[in-house]
């Protein structure tokens, strides 16, 4: 069975991997890539802890297969933070201790960025409704909508 | 939840994947093709073992569990057509199979027109299974349940099909077959819906009801679509979802509609209509009692939703 040889770009990195047309997109990013960032927390769709965006579109990296990247603009957590400067909503959720043990955590980033970047003042209940995919065993959701929140505010103020 | 699906990783598959979460092995095909032809001409000739791929959101699952097994997948968004969102010079619209709920939700005008077909799209899931979720994998994967289904129903949507016979239309309603299964011919891919251009006072919606507020299956859905003419109704067509083994169009609902100022009279026969069309299973969502009555609730709460939005437009 031939591989497929895919050419994307991610995090703005052109990237080449090869895979098996079944391959999801988040095995390439755990496996061949070494971006292991993503999570898998149900490799189903429900839980949001591979969330990546193709396009600037958020969307689950286990739902994707891998050859679709091919040609298209991928970013994941990695992408996130500028060299040691942390993006953020990376700052506030350790600030706000919007994690405990993590493994959501890099879905919540990613989601709530792609977030900020459509809409820059969102409502609580638009956090809440846009991170209904991002389950969270550990905190509750209230820290991790506050820091999305708080962020929102303080990069508006600062893109004054 | 896959965790309890059986995993085969074959031994030919484990040197390529080193997270060991591949799928169950036999030899399989990927293909993204540029135009309709070549993805008709490899889709019919890879027979039943094909699968088209438009967001993956069902299948990509039902891979997971071992439920499908591809040895072809043909994926159709590189197809120019499948993924374009038209508004013709009259008004009405030509949607893509393949196109997300998210790229419709943010079409600038679709939702103006047709704001019920477009929230129950969106309901289809979290906001990541939206950036890839399409109409056209909702009503192909035939569950009774698809969101987008009984909306499109009640919308009259036209369903263009491709197949190595060439092009026909087929109304929504006569796709779904039965859970899991369409009528469609072999070979034949969904290509596009059609929306016709709506009157002025015509509007529509559709709800659901589901045990929780997000990312469930709907026990009930309900689309209804109404034209009013100085608070008279001249025109409905009502969908039902969740109900029967298909997704229904229930004419008696909207026949008792139809004509009347939507008063109490014409809601109640209207509601015992969706009631009486209802043929349910019991399961952990719901009961048969309990989504009979519930169809009649929604059959007036979306009329009601509907009828103030035609009133706005
Ligand atoms: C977490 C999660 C939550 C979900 N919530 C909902 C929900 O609330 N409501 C709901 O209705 N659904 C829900 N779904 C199911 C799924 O997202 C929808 O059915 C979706 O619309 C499928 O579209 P798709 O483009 O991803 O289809 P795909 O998975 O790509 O395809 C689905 C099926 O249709 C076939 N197919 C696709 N396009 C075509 C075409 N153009 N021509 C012929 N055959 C085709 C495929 O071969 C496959 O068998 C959910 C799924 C997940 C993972
Ligand atoms: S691992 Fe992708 S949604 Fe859970
Ligand atoms: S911090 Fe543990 S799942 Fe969210």
């Amino acid at each position: 069975m031939a591989k497929l040889h895919v050419s994307t770009t991610i995090n703005g990195e052109p990237m080449e991997f090869l895979c098996e047309p079944n391959d999801t997109m988040l095995d390439a990013l755990r496996g061949p890539l070494g971006l292991t960032g993503s999570k898998e927390g149900c490799a189903s769709g429900d839980c949001g802890a591979c969330s990546i965006t193709v396009d600037d579109q958020l969307v689950c990296s286990c739902l994707m297969l891998a050859a679709e990247a091919d040609g298209h603009e991928l970013r994941t957590i990695e992408g996130m933070a500028q060299g040691e400067k942390l993006h953020p909503l990376q700052q506030k959720f350790l600030e706000q201790a919007a994690l405990q043990c993590g493994i959501c955590t890099s879905g919540m980033l990613v989601a709530s960025d792609a977030l900020l970047r459509r809409n820059p003042n969102p409502t609580e209940e638009e956090v809440r409704f846009w991170l209904a995919g991002n389950l969270c065993r550990c905190t509750g959701y209230d820290k991790i909508v506050r820091a999305v929140m708080e962020t929102a505010a303080e990069m508006r103020e600062a893109a004054q | 939840m896959q965790w309890s699906a059986p995993r085969n990783d074959g031994p030919s598959q484990a040197a390529g994947n080193t997270t060991g979460n591949t799928f169950i092995m036999s030899d399989i095909q990927y293909v993204a093709p540029r135009t309709l032809d070549e993805a008709i001409g490899a889709y019919a000739a890879a027979g039943s073992a094909a699968r088209i791929l438009a967001g993956g959101t069902d299948l990509l699952v039902q891979m997971r569990s071992g439920a499908v097994k591809p040895g072809l997948i043909v994926d159709i968004k590189k197809i120019g057509e499948m993924t374009a969102i038209e508004e013709t010079k009259d008004g009405g619209f030509r949607v893509g199979a393949a196109v997300s709920g998210m790229a419709l939700h943010d079409h600038p005008r679709f939702g103006k027109v047709w704001p019920g077909v477009l929230e129950a799209i969106n309901l289809i899931g979290s906001k990541q299974v939206q950036g890839r979720a399409s109409a056209g994998g909702n009503l192909c994967n035939a569950s009774p349940a698809g969101d987008s289904v009984p909306a499109l129903v009640a919308a009259g949507a036209v369903v263009t099909v491709a197949g190595p016979q060439g092009r026909r239309e087929l109304k929504v309603e006569e796709v779904p077959a039965g859970p899991g299964r369409t009528n469609l011919k072999p070979g034949e891919i969904v290509v596009a819906f059609t929306l016709l251009p709506r009157p002025k006072g015509a509007s529509d919606a559709y709800l659901r009801m589901i045990p929780r507020t997000e990312m469930d299956i709907a026990v009930v859905g309900c689309g209804v679509n109404l034209t009013m003419k100085g608070g008279v109704c001249t025109d409905a067509r009502v969908g039902l979802g969740a109900v029967a083994p298909t997704v229904l169009l229930v004419e008696a609902a909207a026949k008792a509609l139809i004509g009347s100022k939507l008063d109490e009279k014409a809601l109640e026969a209207a509601a015992r209509a969706c009631s009486a069309a209802c043929r349910p299973i019991d399961d952990k969502r719901g009961t048969i009692v309990y989504r009979t009555k519930v169809a009649g609730v929604l059959l007036r709460r979306a009329t009601a939703i509907a009828a103030k939005r035609a009133q706005e437009r």
